[in-house]
């Protein structure tokens, strides 16, 4: 238990008002999407050609959305970093999408999903929000098989699904371990579709830099042409923001090199509320870091721990290589601390245990930062083709990373950050603060409270592509009658390419002797410590007094070689790691403000006897939504008050 | 290890370009060979010198943004492996090894080993997909498709798009690209009432964008990462003439008729 504050911890923060109001329907839960979609505008189809809108992004979320407004007659156009729409890391997704289609008869339904997933996330999510997702997952296995989606199947033909995450029904369609790449691939297709059609146009390795707010709407965004580095504005009549996670706020992650927080952070900055940052959902399968080279961590499919058992030596120090470590003296600490659940105890606790071995001196391998997950037992069992058939593509991807072979060896792993489930604020239509500025798929911080469950990331961002937000975004456009023209000479325009072409000149005259990897590697390396598996006071005080000295030294040291009018990888880092500083501080700051533990958010200070996570519904059970007030200066919390009509809170046991 | 590395640094597509060489020191095994160069990069940062432009995002080997030759082979020397996820361990001490962009007059170099594979997605824009639009699909197993065939579109649809398939190819052709996505929507019901147009509106982009002609060598089912089957160009090829035959059909009946 930490001790009391050496501090007033408010000074870091100051109370708002309150978000606006969510707009969630009330009446029946059931009822709600089907009423609101009655209620919200139409635009009519002959009109639809003259909005136009802007989609940054073509992950699920971004490439579903761009790709359904061109079908529905929009103009759009939709921006990448990447070199083409295909390789967003939705991509990357292994495991799965949740749907309740209730095709094994096991008792699945919507209203179960909304359950698991209200619980699963710690009741801290909308509960209008998450039945609405759940309802939609029907319409999108629909959707994928018809674009040819190649999802597992049966031998009589039917789709496959499988348990996954701990979920007591088998509700995840799965394309192999590669459901995220043949969910994307659809996605990306319907979207070249609509080039073709002529309604959409792809500008990829185009970066976003900044928003373009006039009159109080999002009506434009600033871009970087990533190849020649000409900084451009792009109008429109709305501005839709699919640009993902920010993992990488803590340098290794299981995110792309490229995932960042930028047109999240740059809307934040010109006035969109950010959602519960604090909120980052840790993996507890990844291959463990093996040197200081590291450039990003590669997650096992967390579906390992259904035959493997995890372990670490009695004795701390213990340096001895697997196999000379006798069966009583190894510790297999899941299965001793739950012994119902045992290897299967969801994400966060297995990833905090795993972080308590290693931290009490008993973890294995280089840095002594990993775990035993051990197959030896199973292969005995069971033999080894039987493993090789479940898992044999998991452990070639092992073996091809570490050189160890995992029918042979236990395999080591660690927790890594793989999720985020805050992001930018934004009301039941999916809106941010900002009118005209709507925010889909992991970059909102709906749907997933505290902590997302397994093969739901993917069900939320195609859900909010396809199915929500051509509705409510065709409600604005029909409600905002009269939204003028904006001409790239507006003044709005001139003076956010004037801010970002002041700030590229900064960064590339700067000059100093570190690079903007070495400070990126220093800020993950602060945010891990301390605001990672687990946070305390004490230690979120050490990381807020840290990170604006060294964001000082950032702008005062970093060496960015070459120039703006060129392909300059080292620029494009900068500017983003430039708002990961901003961004870290403002997550300790939700970190410290929450005394409670939820989900992927452990603080020390509020736990159980057992060392397990210890909600506090009475003070807690909102939404802690943030207003900038300036680089460096105290935010403002506004909060959105949570209630549970449909899912009562209990406290979580795995025991 | 201690590596030489000649490096193919072109600053932009109008450039020349040439081989420069560069030593890469202590060297761990245990690093990717994009991790290698990433330290590479931080050394000539600090010297003031360019650091060396290549694509990557995932490094997990699925976004298919990686990819360059190493000593003439896509990919590196490693089977089924992206560049991302080919470890330095595969290499000695003192090894020289040779990094150059895709070669192909459809790839033009953006900027060292960087090079511009848009059209692919204009391949795929012609055709490469099916026509429904959200919200228009049918109730899920209102359709159910024999698991073979399920199984065989999914081994053809794991095509990541790096364009390795181009670089290994003498001619430059990029059939395999197009004919595994061909197969993928030919082999599952819900892409047979667009299949033969498909193919045909597939390879007329193929055609109009500077890639070759595929003359079955087989280079570039060697250099997939995701192995990709050369049995997809037979897929494509039989698809092509019986949509061409259907053409003509078509045609020589409105004549007549």
């Amino acid at each position: 238990m930490a001790s009391v504050t050496a501090r007033v911890p408010s000074e870091k923060w100051r109370e708002g008002n309150g978000t606006p109001p969510s707009n969630a329907p009330a009446g029946p839960v059931e009822e709600r999407w089907d009423r609101h979609r009655f209620e919200l505008k139409l635009v009519n189809p002959a009109n639809r050609r003259r909005y136009h809108v802007i989609v940054v992004g073509t992950g699920l979320a971004g490439g579903a959305a761009a790709a359904t407004l061109g079908e529905l007659g929009y103009n759009v156009s939709s921006f990448c970093y990447q070199d083409s729409a295909r390789r967003a890391h939705s991509i990357a997704a292994q495991g799965g999408i949740n749907a309740a289609k209730n095709y094994r008869n096991d008792g699945d339904s919507i209203f179960r999903l909304f359950h698991d997933t209200v619980k699963g996330g710690d009741f801290r999510a909308r509960e209008s929000n998450v039945y609405r997702l759940a309802q939609i997952s029907v319409e999108i296995i629909d959707q994928c098989v018809a674009q040819g989606v190649p999802f597992a199947r049966e031998y009589g033909g039917l789709l496959d699904t499988r348990s996954f995450g701990g979920a007591q029904v088998a509700r995840t369609f799965y394309a192999r371990g590669q459901t995220g790449q043949q969910l994307l691939l659809g996605a990306y297709q319907a979207l070249e579709r609509q080039v073709q059609a002529g309604t959409v146009r792809c500008y990829t390795r185009h970066e976003m830099l900044e928003l373009v707010v006039v009159d109080g709407r999002a009506r434009g965004i600033v871009t970087r042409d990533m190849v020649t580095g000409e900084i451009e504005v792009h109008t429109a009549d709305a501005v839709v923001l699919a640009t993902g996670g920010y993992g990488n706020v803590f340098y290794l992650s299981t995110n792309a090199k490229g995932c960042n927080t930028t047109a999240i952070w740059r809307a934040h900055r010109k006035g969109a509320l950010f959602g519960n940052p604090c909120f980052t959902q840790i993996h507890p399968t990844c291959i463990p870091v093996s040197g200081d080279y590291q450039s990003k961590l590669t997650l096992m499919s967390e579906s390992l721990r259904n035959d493997g058992r995890v372990w670490v030596p009695k004795t701390m120090g213990d340096s001895r290589s697997s196999e000379q470590i006798p069966e009583d003296e190894r510790d297999y600490y899941l299965e001793r601390r739950y012994p119902s659940f045992g290897n299967l105890v969801p994400r966060d606790v297995a990833s905090r245990a795993a972080k308590n071995v290693c931290d009490q001196g008993r973890g294995v391998g280089p840095g002594s930062l990993g775990v035993y997950l051990d197959f030896g037992d199973a292969i005995s069992r069971l033999g080894a083709s039987v493993i090789g058939e479940r898992y044999g593509n998991l452990f070639d991807m092992y073996e091809r990373i570490t050189g160890d072979d995992p029918y042979k060896v236990p395999m080591r792993i660690y927790p890594a950050i793989h999720y985020t489930m805050g992001g930018l604020w934004v009301d039941y239509d999916l809106q941010s603060t900002i009118p005209g500025l709507f925010v889909v798929g992991e970059a909102n911080f709906s749907d997933h409270g505290a902590n997302r469950l397994g093969a739901s990331a993917l069900m939320q961002g195609l859900a909010d592509g396809y199915f929500v937000l051509p509705n409510t975004l065709a409600n604005y456009l029909a409600s905002s009658t009269g939204l003028a023209p904006v001409g790239v000479d507006a003044p709005e325009c001139r003076e956010a390419v004037a801010q970002v072409g002041e700030r590229i000149e900064r960064l590339l005259s700067i000059n100093g002797s570190r690079t903007v990897d070495a400070f990126h590697k220093e800020l993950g390396l602060l945010m891990w410590d301390h605001c990672g598996m687990a946070r305390n006071e004490p230690g979120l005080l050490k990381a807020l007094d840290r990170i604006p000295e060294l964001r000082a030294e950032f702008w005062d040291d970093v060496r960015v070689s070459g120039a703006n009018e060129e392909l300059n990888q080292s620029l494009e880092k900068a500017g983003r790691v430039a708002d990961f500083f901003e961004l870290a501080e403002l997550m300790c700051v939700d970190a410290l403000h929450r005394r409670e533990s939820c989900g992927g958010h452990f603080r020390e200070e509020s736990q159980t006897e057992d060392g397990e996570a210890l909600r506090d519904d009475e003070q807690y059970a909102y939404v802690a939504a943030w207003e900038f007030t300036g680089a460096g200066k105290a935010p403002v919390l506004h909060k959105e008050p949570l209630s549970f009509e449909y899912v009562h809170p209990t406290q979580r046991s795995y025991k | 290890m201690n590596l030489t590395l000649h490096v193919w640094r072109q600053r932009n597509g109008s450039d020349g370009g040439s081989f420069v060489t560069y030593e890469a020191r202590d060297v761990s095994p245990d690093m990717s060979f994009l991790e290698m160069l990433d330290v590479v990069n931080e050394g000539l940062i600090l010297r003031g010198d360019d650091p060396i432009a290549f694509d990557y995002d995932c490094r997990e080997g699925i976004c298919g943004a990686c990819g360059f030759m190493v000593n003439g082979r896509a990919h590196g020397p490693e089977k089924a492996t992206t560049v991302c996820q080919l470890h330095m361990r595969h290499f000695s001490d003192g090894d020289v090894l040779t990094l150059e962009p895709w070669r192909a007059a459809a790839f033009p170099v953006v900027k060292d080993l960087i090079v511009d594979r848009s059209a692919f997605d204009r391949i795929v824009a012609a055709g490469g997909y099916i026509s429904v639009n959200a919200g228009s699909a049918p109730e899920a197993h209102s359709v159910p498709v024999p698991k073979d065939d399920a199984d065989r579109a999914f081994e053809a649809a794991a095509c990541i798009g790096c364009g390795a398939c181009v670089a290994a190819c003498p001619n430059g052709s990029a059939m395999l690209f197009a004919a595994a996505k061909v197969t993928h929507l030919a082999l599952v019901p819900q892409g047979q009432p667009e299949r033969y147009a498909r193919v045909m509106a597939m390879v007329a982009q193929h055609d109009a964008e500077a890639f070759g002609n595929c003359t079955n060598i087989g280079e570039c089912e060697a250099a997939c990462p995701k192995e990709i089957s050369l049995d997809t160009i037979r897929q494509l090829n039989g698809d092509l003439l019986r949509g061409t035959l259907k053409r003509r059909k078509r045609q020589a009946s409105t004549v007549s008729g």
